[in-house]
């Protein structure tokens, strides 16, 4: 009986912390995405290495395109 | 053992609870209140709102500040308040922002994001139409040129000819 209740206890402790990440505390929010506008983090910065990306993309996985981002880099709109 | 038990029942009723965001109907948080920055308030008592949430950082939000201002120039004396709330985190990049733009209308300063998360914009930017009761008439998520411009016009028309 005592065993039960830690186990169940256990298991609630559990389910709260993961229920955290469902959460839109663990997501970024619309407002939060200044970074995301830096030069850095534009994926096509640079036209060689995009070129070069892309090929190993697409010899390896046959994957092309699906890199837009919309809204200015940020997801704005 | 007890106390266990109870203390993860706590902790999973606070863990799952969702965060509340403004919807149409409920009421919009009080501006006066809301620890902005960069400016006065405006008073909006038995008008009509309009906030809109920008960033410095936005290219939608900077493509929409000159059809607000034309809209602040068309309806401001027909008793409409226009404020524009920044959620940049840095300070120098909402001064820099303003001083570019000029906006027309009043652009204060969330610094502490303390209202962008009260009221948890969905995207950026992000209009609320406020009516006289202080209760949200309409959410405009994103800024999408004429269409977002002539939305706002005829919903603010009709706000206007609703009798106070």
């Amino acid at each position: 009986m005592r065993s039960r209740r830690l186990l169940l206890a256990l298991l609630l402790a559990a389910t709260a912390l993961v229920s955290g990440c469902a959460t839109t505390t663990a997501r970024v929010q619309p407002w939060e995405r200044a970074t995301l506008t830096d030069y850095t983090m534009r994926p096509d910065r640079d036209p060689l290495a995009l070129a070069l990306a892309e090929h190993v993309y697409f010899s390896r996985e046959s994957a092309t395109g699906g890199r837009g981002v919309g809204g200015s880099g940020c997801g704005c709109n | 053992m007890r106390s266990v038990f109870f203390f993860a029942l706590v902790l999973t009723l606070t863990a799952s609870a969702a965060r509340a965001d403004i919807k149409v109907g409920d009421v919009f948080p009080a501006l006066a209140t809301a620890g902005l920055t960069g400016g006065t308030v405006p008073a909006t008592e038995g008008k009509i709102l309009v906030v809109d949430f920008w960033a410095s950082w936005c290219a939608p939000c900077k493509a929409s500040f000159p059809a607000l201002g034309k809209i602040n120039a068309d309806y401001a004396s027909r008793g409409v308040v226009l404020v524009g709330v920044s959620v940049d985190e840095k300070a120098s990049a909402y001064a820099a922002f303003v001083k570019k733009q000029a906006p027309p209308f009043p652009a204060l300063h969330d610094a502490a994001q303390q209202l962008v998360r009260a009221v948890v914009v969905p995207a950026m930017p992000t209009t609320y139409i406020i009516g006289r009761d202080g209760k949200v008439r309409s959410i405009h998520a994103g800024y999408h040129g004429a269409t977002t411009d002539q939305l706002l016009r005829t919903e603010l028309d009709a706000l206007l000819a609703e009798k106070p």
